[in-house]
């Protein structure tokens, strides 16, 4: 995790809306955003997975980060976009309501999350950054992901 | 270890490819051509694996290779003339090689029995032919100078590769001014050590009384063996400086990893231990220095050159990077339809330059995607050539005469559809052998040539590939077939079957009509196992049998795995597809054919038999289509667990391929869907896998909320 950003403190996040909360994710794991493309569902997929997209010929899954955190399914509307990151090797859409900007802060001013409201959320947040109209929730991507990708049969 | 492996799996890729020049070289030398280079050939491709294998300490392999290699160079240097009976044994021993070199690959071991049997042949050979004491005619002194010099030649010889390891036996007796000039021989065994492994022993048969000792004269003797890259100067260097104060021989054993004999008795090392350094075998291998030591490299070349049937110069390439290129072909031609079909919309008639130039691109992005289809694709001549290898072994197991005929081994197939047709391909050239082929007696009987003949050919076919194996046995016997599956209750008895009918219940899961099992075919393992190993690479097997003229099996398959032929579905609004080869028929059944089971099942006859109809929409976890169309629309799939099931589908709309794309990559295994795949409008339809919606399909909804819970804990 040596790399020149994180070694000056500094690091930067997309700070985004979904079910009407401020979300952010380390910009080292977004690879791109897009407006939605079509989805194809899968059967017996649980309810934050969305289904699978085409990104230039792959599939990759596509979860609805409010869903995920418990915040009721997205709401269809044609100004969401599709977040696609970087999860280790595996690439992954997420649909969110928009993206809002980018920050570079500090590394240490991102606050852990404070360990009393427990519930699903509390466990895919890694941290706190206070924004100048709010607060933001830092995604622990692999925390998120990885317990909503299919047990190998 | 990971570099290691890598560097393993290209010798065994290489090794496929040295085989392979063997075995044509091999039929070249058996169809009557006489060309020195032909030997040289085969003589290299055997020497090359030798090489490389010693690099693995692959030491069976070796040692065989070795001894091959010894009958080869005396067949190469016209010290033994190339009988019918010595090529039969070089063809024999080529096939041994290839059984090792896949032993070695596999970590399996290999029948003592049968190594030992081709390397008593080989040895026989070496016998009858030449003499295998020492050149009797080599001057003294060019013999000292042979030796001095066949390490170098060796190391020469492969010195693109690692080097071989050789061995040497050092035997060392210090004279007291040894110890006087301050030598100590327990460092100088250490600093051995360093080049390689060293085996010590101490002889102490001179050790003088302890009553009475002579403390001055040393009476301590070493017999060393050290195993070792480093080549003999390396040795020598180490015993430099104690020259002439110590009686010191060593001389190199006669293999470079040595030959059996040497692996396990050590005693032989001490008792042979040479005070003159000559052993023949090295000397032999300086005498054809002149032609063979040039290095491996410029060995391949000149086969290169001077054989124009070899191999065209080839690239390794990781298969990722073709995935990649595959890819991004596949979003190419995607995107070449959305823009032509915008183009369309726009309805830009008179713009003829347009027009032409989206019908190029389209002609370009298809000439991309063939090419790049191609580069996958490989000939299915290595597959029959080990084809014939299992034809020798089977007659000869058998008792019986066969030969093989290849056609169209130059058609190319997908490389990973070429590595899963070999084991299913080799059991049905065996069971041709084994049950197809009668005994030379019973052909003579019937007026056959008593050698019998198997067919295999490979042919393009309208975007697939057809392999036939046919053999001009007696054909299948029908009678006895029918009885054996009454007797097995596999058909109802008094069925009547059609011909054909009876001819596919060979493929019946526990039908094996061998009254006694044989070593070969069987296994325990019947040619069900066949057609669900080619079903699973979505083709289909079939079988026409002529009584007394034999039998032949034919094997559809698709192009490539990358692709799929498929039918476009739509369930529930969403857009589907369903291999074709799993796919019997589609019916709309009339209203009476379907028949009411309890609240939900329901059974749809056909042809006097009952199937379970699965509402695919409702097994996939989807909202059912609230159509009520009286006109169902039902598929029919055949699936090994649990026979014939229609498919309840909405629409069928029409055939076509489908570029595969896994779901694993980037997400994981879903029950029910084998891959996935990107229709003409950008939008990912899924591959249904048939056998596993119906698996699943009794207990669906408790197994869906069963899922959902695990899901999201």
């Amino acid at each position: 995790m040596q790399d020149p950003a994180t070694s000056l403190g500094e690091i930067e996040l997309v700070v985004f809306t979904s079910g009407g909360q401020s979300f952010s994710l380390d910009i080292r794991h977004v690879r791109e955003i897009r407006g939605q493309s079509a989805i194809t569902q899968l059967p017996h997929a649980p309810e934050e997975v969305l289904g699978v997209m085409n990104l230039r010929g792959a599939v990759i899954p596509v979860f609805d980060l409010s869903s995920c955190f418990g915040l009721g399914p997205t709401a269809a509307n044609p100004r969401n976009v599709i977040m696609v990151a970087m999860n280790g090797a595996r690439m992954i859409g997420l649909l969110v309501q928009a993206v809002s900007e980018i920050v570079s802060i500090q590394h240490s001013s991102i606050q852990d999350a404070p360990a009393m409201l427990g519930g699903p959320a509390q466990s895919h947040i890694s941290g706190l950054i206070p924004l100048a109209d709010g607060m933001s929730r830092v995604i622990d991507l692999p925390a998120l992901i990885q317990r909503r990708l299919p047990v190998p049969a | 270890m990971a570099g290691h492996d890598s560097f393993r799996d290209l010798f065994f890729e290489e090794a496929e490819d040295l085989l392979g020049t063997l075995v044509d070289d091999i039929a070249r030398l058996k169809s009557g051509e006489r060309d020195e280079e032909i030997v040289h050939s085969i003589f290299r491709a055997v020497h090359s694996i030798k090489g490389s294998a010693g690099a693995f300490a692959l030491k069976h392999l070796v040692s065989f290779a070795h001894r091959f290699e010894t009958v080869l160079d005396a067949v190469r240097s016209d010290r033994l003339p190339l009988t019918p009976h010595l090529l039969r044994i070089v063809e024999r021993s080529a096939d041994h090689l290839s059984v090792l070199v896949e032993a070695a690959r596999n970590e399996r071991s290999t029948d003592q029995a049968t190594t030992g049997a081709a390397l008593a042949a080989l040895d026989a050979c070496l016998d009858d032919g030449v003499p295998s004491g020492p050149e009797p005619s080599l001057p003294m002194a060019e013999r000292v100078l042979v030796f001095s010099f066949a390490p170098l030649a060796l190391d020469f010889d492969d010195g693109e590769a690692k080097p071989l390891p050789q061995t040497f036996t050092i035997r060392f007796r210090p004279h007291p001014a040894l110890y006087d000039n301050g030598h100590e021989p327990g460092l100088m065994i250490a600093s051995l050590a360093e080049l390689g492994t060293v085996q010590t022993e101490v002889d102490l048969s001179a050790l003088p009384d302890w009553s009475a000792p002579d403390i001055i004269e040393p009476a301590l003797v070493w017999h060393i063996r050290i195993e070792t890259t480093a080549g003999l100067a390396a040795v020598e260097q180490i015993f430099e400086f104690v020259d002439g104060l110590c009686d010191l021989s060593i001389s190199e054993d006669d293999s470079p990893v040595a030959l059996p004999d040497l692996f396990d008795s050590e005693d032989a090392a001490t008792e042979e231990a040479p005070s003159i350094p000559a052993p023949e075998p090295a000397a032999d291998q300086l005498v054809e220095t002149p032609q063979s030591s040039s290095p491996a490299i410029a060995a391949s070349a000149v086969a290169q050159a001077s054989d124009g049937s070899a191999p065209r110069p080839t690239l390794r390439v990781d298969l990722d990077r073709i995935e990649r290129l595959f890819n991004a072909v596949g979003e190419l031609i995607i995107n070449q339809s959305m823009i032509a079909q915008r183009v369309d919309d726009l309805q830009i008639q008179f713009d003829t330059d347009m027009t032409s130039h989206v019908e190029s691109y389209r002609l370009l992005a298809r000439d991309i995607q063939e090419a790049v289809m191609a580069i996958r694709a490989q000939p299915v001549k290595p597959l029959f050539q080990r084809m014939s290898r299992i034809v020798r072994e089977a007659a000869e197991g058998t008792g019986k005469q066969a030969q093989l005929i290849m056609l169209g081994e130059g058609t190319e197939i997908d490389k990973t559809v070429v590595e899963r047709l070999a084991d299913p391909l080799t059991h049905m050239v065996r069971n041709s052998v084994d049950h197809g082929l009668e005994s030379p007696e019973q052909r003579r009987a019937a007026g056959k040539d008593p050698v019998g003949t198997i067919w295999l050919s490979a042919a393009h076919r309208s975007g697939s590939v057809v392999i036939t194996i046919r053999d001009d046995g007696a054909g299948l016997d029908r009678e006895k077939v029918l009885r054996v599956a009454i007797s097995k209750g596999l058909v109802p008895a008094g069925a009547e079957l059609s011909e054909t009918e009876i001819d596919n219940l060979i493929f019946l899961p526990g039908f094996s009509t061998a009254s006694a099992t044989s070593l070969l075919s069987g296994r325990g393992v019947g040619l069900d196992v066949v057609r669900t190993a080619v079903q699973a690479l979505g083709g289909r097997v079939s079988i026409v049998s002529r009584p007394g003229k034999g039998t032949e099996f034919t094997i559809g398959l698709p192009l490539t795995l990358a692709v799929l032929d498929g039918m476009l579905i739509s369930v529930g609004g969403t857009s589907m597809i369903v291999p074709i080869a799993s796919v019997l028929e589609t019916i709309r059944p009339l209203p009476g054919d379907v028949q009411q089971i309890g609240p939900d099942e329901r059974l749809l006859s056909i042809r006097g038999r009952y199937v379970p109809i699965i509402d695919l929409a409702e097994a996939l976890g989807f909202p059912r289509a609230e159509t009520n169309d009286p006109a169902m629309l039902l598929l029919l799939v055949e699936t090994e667990s649990r026979g014939t099931c229609a498919l309840l589908v909405n629409r069928v709309h029409d055939q076509r391929q489908v570029v595969i794309k896994g779901l694993e990559g980037n997400y994981g295994q879903v029950a029910g869907v084998s891959a996935a795949t990107v229709l003409g409008d950008g939008q990912i339809a899924l591959i249904l896998d048939p056998e596993g919606i119906i698996t699943r399909s009794p207990l669906a909804n408790s197994q869906a909320g069963a899922q959902r819970v695990a899901a999201l804990t």
